[in-house]
């Protein structure tokens, strides 16, 4: 009976990649070239509604073209794009009307106020939000009245998602939504990303930091070279929970595991070593095991590659033996 | 919202972030009036001959000012404005909400529309106590229409000088170097009198010489004629036409590199 314990992470394995019947982007064979350049070069993507998804990867990547051609700013060379039932590129104001859109540089009138710029925004829309909603939602209210060239970039950049905001969309575009940002002002607006998530809005984010996408995406898809190379949920991606986590520890004196899990272990030198995608069921059961039996576990350890780690060795170039563009470096 | 509702709504926003902008505001207001003064201080005392008519110099700059005044609201104001929102991303901001992209840009046009003819009303009032100048009460028509082409015309050649502006460090030099040399070979700073045939064929062939001197015909028709001076609106109409059609084709929403 206790010896199926390895079998029980095999069942959890799919998890976070489903998808569902109704997708709010659904993108096949998606294509795109600036002069010989392949800034996008065959992407499928699918996002399901109420999702956020993170579109991960290095500067010049091909995040911004793709996110571009999803907001309509660029036509696509090849490939089907639906979002929300448009095609982005008709500029349909239909479809316009239902999305909001931060992008990476700001772009707002220096002299109107805050309040003033929200209630321009808004009246572009057939349902608003109130500018007072806003506000609040993005820490500004104080500012209500202040100009916009008087904020602060981190206030700036607040209301640049408020802005996004103002026609009350069904789905959102923030691409890079904290590059520049200090770790206060970037937990502050993971914060507010969360809290928008959890109004049933689906958020579609570029991101070039691993710890962004974890800590606020359902699921995650890395990009590099304009290709897709990996998809999934933060902690499903790139195998991270297929043999890639392991457990580690030294056996009590004179005790011994049931067979079949003893036959799955490696020993590392007086340890042993198992890998496997699902550790809790295995750890549950090995601790209940130990305790029953009054065995000890040594120097017990759960070791799980980080998505850094997956990351940086799916965008690591062959060629140059190192990452393409940094990670750290604003664009 | 209807399409008119819609820009009247920007344009007073557009307004509103205008007259905030003190450097806009003091350029587009100041230089005018400022060049009126200085002009007619030191060349205002001579007289000089406007078609049949002995003109002095003060009163021909009420003129050239006001032909001046429209081409700084809409020319200047319009290329410089637009380019500083297009790279400050404001344009491209605006392209991604359901506002149409002509709404947007009407409500900037009529903008500079009003502020040139506000700049035209206190140049004229500013002529009639000052210098003794008066426009003839037969000539209101011609001076509507005048004035209408010209901020017209030079409204959609702003908009067309913004495709040929890569960014906008670059606008004050490409905006001031497309114009200032015209104004000085156009008979709006300067009276012609007698140029050379080569500068009065350049003047010709632009659209700023025609525009100062139906304004001049405006002011001072020739004894028994008419104020409209159609060959000169036509001229205007074409350039204005041609700048349309120019930044229809290749206006850029996004900054350009």
């Amino acid at each position: 009976m206790r010896t199926s314990w390895l079998h029980l992470d095999r069942t959890f394995k799919r998890a976070g990649e489903l998808i569902t019947a109704n997708p709010a982007i659904s993108v096949t064979g998606l294509r795109k070239s600036y002069g010989g350049l392949k800034a996008v070069d065959g992407i499928d993507l699918e996002v399901a509604e109420g999702e956020v998804f993170a579109l991960l990867g290095p500067n010049g990547a091909g995040k911004t073209t793709t996110v571009e051609i999803l907001e309509g700013y660029r036509d696509r060379d090849a490939g089907r794009v639906q979002v929300l039932g448009h095609d982005p590129q008709k500029a349909d104001p239909a479809y316009k009307a239902r999305i909001g859109i931060v992008l990476q540089s700001t772009g707002m009138d220096p002299y109107l106020t805050v309040a003033e710029t929200l209630d321009l925004f808004g009246g572009y829309y057939p349902n608003p939000r109130s500018p007072e909603d806003i506000m609040a939602l993005v820490g500004l209210t104080e500012k209500a009245g202040v100009r916009v060239t008087k904020l602060s970039g981190g206030q700036q950049r607040r209301l640049d998602v408020g802005v996004g905001l103002a026609g009350d969309p069904d789905l959102l575009f923030l691409d890079e939504p904290t590059t520049g940002f200090d770790p206060g002002a970037r937990r502050n607006a993971w914060d507010m990303i969360k809290n928008l998530a959890a109004t049933g809005k689906t958020i579609f984010l570029t991101t070039h930091f691993m710890d962004e996408a974890q800590y606020l995406a359902d699921r995650v898809a890395i990009i590099n070279q304009g290709r897709i190379i990996a998809q999934g949920s933060p902690a499903t991606l790139a195998g991270r929970n297929s043999g890639a986590t392991v457990i580690r520890f030294k056996l009590g004196e004179g005790a011994a595991l049931p067979g079949p899990v003893r036959a799955a272990a490696k020993e590392v030198g007086d340890l042993l070593e198992f890998s496997m995608a699902n550790p809790v069921y295995f750890l549950h059961e090995l601790t209940g095991w130990a305790m029953a039996h009054s065995v000890t576990l040594e120097g017990l350890e759960v070791i799980r590659p980080s998505l850094e780690d997956v990351y940086l060795e799916l965008t690591q170039d062959p060629a140059k033996g190192n990452v393409e563009g940094s990670i750290e470096e604003a664009s | 919202m209807s399409g008119l509702g819609l820009v009247l709504r920007q344009l007073r926003f557009t307004n509103r972030a205008f007259w905030r902008n003190p450097a806009a505001a003091f350029f587009t207001f100041a230089f005018p009036l400022l060049f009126l003064v200085i002009f007619t201080t030191l060349f205002g005392s001579a007289d000089i001959n406007i078609n049949g008519n002995n003109v002095s110099v003060a009163t021909f700059y009420i003129a050239g000012i006001a032909a001046f005044s429209v081409i700084t609201a809409c020319y200047t104001n319009i290329a410089m404005s637009l380019t500083f929102a297009r790279d400050l991303g404001v344009l491209k901001r605006v392209k991604g909400t359901p506002l149409p992209g002509w709404a947007y840009l009407a409500a900037r046009m009529l903008h500079a529309v009003a502020i040139a003819i506000l700049l035209v009303l206190i140049c004229l009032i500013f002529g009639m106590l000052l210098y003794d100048a008066r426009l003839p009460a037969g000539s209101i028509p011609a001076f509507v229409v005048t004035l209408a082409v010209g901020a017209a015309c030079f409204t959609a050649l702003g908009m067309a000088i913004t495709t040929v502006v890569p960014n906008a460090d670059a606008a004050p030099a490409i905006v001031n170097a497309s114009i200032l040399p015209l104004l000085f070979v156009s008979d709006v700073f300067i009276p012609l009198q007698d140029p050379p045939a080569w500068l009065d064929m350049l003047g010709n062939f632009f659209p700023v010489r025609h525009f100062s001197e139906a304004m001049q015909n405006v002011f001072f028709p020739a004894p028994g004629s008419s104020a409209f001076r159609p060959a000169d609106l036509a001229v205007m109409a074409a350039w204005g036409a041609a700048g349309l059609l120019a930044a229809v084709r290749r206006f850029s929403w996004e900054p350009r590199r």
